[in-house]
């Protein structure tokens, strides 16, 4: 999941229209048709069978008994058990790791989608002096990667005293400039002449912003919260420095520090792994469409 | 303008732009600028900082510790690449025509995208594992070598790019999906009525007009590419015996293992030029390959 996007443009899309404009292929009449079709269908199954099984997998491992672990596991358990979850529970306290994930994810996407729209208004309907260089300022951050800053942060967090806090986990993402990027251009699509209707009306910029641009501006609001929440809540690098206790881990690090505590136990750490996808899995079951198309708009010129 | 109105303008430009500069500023402008002040100097995060100048460029760069990091890097990218773009086009291309459960298909592909590094690498460390893993119980089934992937230094990165290509296989899938279904139908219409064969139309109409989306995914791809991380982190620790330590790899173990602070930023910041540079060369490149309708 790509966390720079360069070249993202062309918001004002609204996702959930992703249309499924099938190229209508001139239906020849020939014999091959009917075969290739077949062969067609059988690679996109076998591809689904590679995509799923590896998690259908992980739950398998997950149940079977750690003894029966050794001869490699089978697709239908003998003796199903819950035991690797119980370990997992008393190794680590994984439901406040869960909601810290879940915690911490929420609260950036909220934070990215206030102080992303705002600056995008700030930048698409505010004059001011150096408003391009502010602009390009921002988009300056864009390309500095999380690991050229890894040590200074660390550093800065240390003397903050924020070590082990969730401040610490949410301070590099308050703000994202590629959510500013992308939302302004999308306050520059929605027409002028609303503005200036509802000025003339009395309304002032606090107005004109809540009332007529957010609202306006949903699809793309709606693709940055998709990757402000992939983000966070797949981020490891940031935590793994600046999180050392089990209470303000998120899953990902929690993982890691299972794994490194059972090398060998895979049951107990697919366990892990199941509890950590499941949330995840669900919520995109539920909002599917809507991921997939606010991604699939970061693409298109 | 009286003075006042333009304070009260002044007062809305910083009430829109503050929430999002201020934190900017503090946790990626000032992290950026002492980062390059910390490479210049030799530190292990505790005693105070010796200057040095350019000295850790200059050792690093001579490192041959440092060549091989980017080798492992480069081989990544430039194995991981052809993986996912050839896959990721030829799943798009299967589901851009009339299927039974095409949405199913495109969700399913799609699932390992929104599952984090972290869990990836640790499933499919599993499915490799050299005695017991899946993968190599069906490759001995076969009668086919089982390698052992990463507890093996030849196989170890393999093993980590085989896993990435699959996270991400469906990532290229959806932005190449959106792609083709953006290029007009009635071209390739045209083309068959012209009598192009399917193989002539894909060669001749749909790559070319792909190119946006193949140029996207091959920038993105590289820049993320180069920072790989997590999933060697977890995979195998950049082992066994360094070889599949990557750049990321070595920062993070310059700075938290070894307490060489300043080599560690030094060594970021090459990486950040590394994938500036490329970037820039393909964005210059692009007019020779890349057609936007």
């Amino acid at each position: 999941m790509p966390d720079l996007d360069l070249t993202a443009v062309a918001p004002n899309v609204a996702p959930g229209a992703a249309a499924p404009a099938t190229a209508p292929s001139t239906r020849s009449k020939r014999h091959g048709v009917h075969f290739l079709n077949l062969l067609r269908y059988a690679a996109v199954l076998a591809g689904a069978v590679v995509m799923l099984f590896p998690f259908l997998w992980t739950v398998i491992t997950s149940i079977t008994p750690e003894g029966s672990l050794a001869g490699g596991p089978t697709l239908i358990v003998k003796n199903p058990t819950l035991a690797a979850y119980r370990t997992l529970l008393d190794t680590l306290p994984m439901w406040r790791i869960l909601v810290n994930s879940l915690w911490v994810a929420v609260a950036s996407t909220l934070l990215q989608l206030v102080t992303g729209s705002m600056a995008a208004y700030g930048f698409a309907r505010l004059p001011f002096k150096g408003k391009n260089v502010v602009f390009a300022l921002y988009l300056a951050t864009l390309m500095v990667p999380m690991q050229v800053l890894v040590v200074p942060l660390f550093i800065e967090m240390k003397t903050l005293n924020l070590q082990d806090t969730y401040m610490a986990l949410l301070a590099p993402s308050i703000a994202s400039a590629f959510g500013v990027f992308l939302l302004r251009q999308a306050v520059e699509s929605v027409p002028r002449e609303l503005d200036e209707a509802a000025t003339i009306d009395g309304a002032g910029h606090l107005r004109i912003f809540t009332t007529i641009i957010l609202p306006l501006i949903r699809p793309a609001l709606a693709t940055v919260a998709v990757f402000a929440f992939m983000g966070s809540w797949n981020s490891f690098l940031w935590p793994l420095v600046v999180i050392r206790s089990p209470e303000f881990m998120t899953l990902p690090l929690g993982l890691a520090t299972l794994h490194g505590q059972f090398t060998t136990e895979w049951d107990v750490v697919m366990a892990g792994s199941v509890f950590s996808i499941l949330p995840i899995a669900v919520a995109y079951l539920l909002a599917q469409r809507h991921i997939i198309a606010g991604v699939a708009h970061t693409g298109i010129k | 303008m009286t003075t006042r109105a333009r304070w009260r303008k002044a007062g809305w430009v910083l009430f829109f732009l503050a929430p999002s500069a201020v934190p900017l500023l503090l946790f990626t402008v000032a992290p950026m600028v002492s980062s390059v002040w910390v490479s210049l100097n030799r530190w292990n995060l505790i005693s105070p900082m010796e200057w040095v100048g350019f000295d850790n460029y200059r050792s690093l760069l001579t490192d041959p510790q440092t060549h091989t990091v980017f080798l492992h890097t480069l081989v990544y990218c430039v194995g991981y690449l052809p993986l996912v773009f050839a896959g990721g086009l030829g799943l798009a291309l299967a589901l851009n025509q009339r299927l039974a459960g095409r949405s199913f298909f495109r969700a399913a592909y799609f699932l390992p995208v929104v599952t984090s590094w972290v869990v990836v690498a640790l499933v499919w460390k599993w499915l490799l594992n050299p005695t017991n893993g899946l993968v190599n119980t069906l490759l001995g089934a076969v009668g086919l070598p089982q390698p052992g992937w990463w507890t093996d230094p030849t196989w170890a990165l393999p093993a980590v790019i085989l896993s990435s290509a699959w996270k991400d296989l469906g990532f290229v899938m959806v932005i190449m999906l959106a792609g083709l279904q953006a290029i007009p139908g009635d071209i390739l219409e045209a083309a068959t009525a012209d009598g192009a064969n399917a193989w002539q139309r894909f060669w001749r109409i749909t790559l070319p007009l792909l190119s946006p989306s193949t140029f996207f995914v091959v920038v993105i791809s590289l820049i993320n590419g180069f920072q790989v991380f997590d999933q060697v982190y977890v995979m195998t620790g950049g082992g066994p015996s360094g070889s599949s330590q990557v750049v990321v790899g070595q920062v993070y173990d310059l700075t938290f293992r070894y307490g060489r602070a300043g080599e560690a930023s030094a060594l970021s910041w090459i990486l950040f030029s590394v994938i500036l540079l490329i970037t820039a060369v393909q964005i210059r490149g692009q007019r020779r390959w890349v057609h936007y309708a």
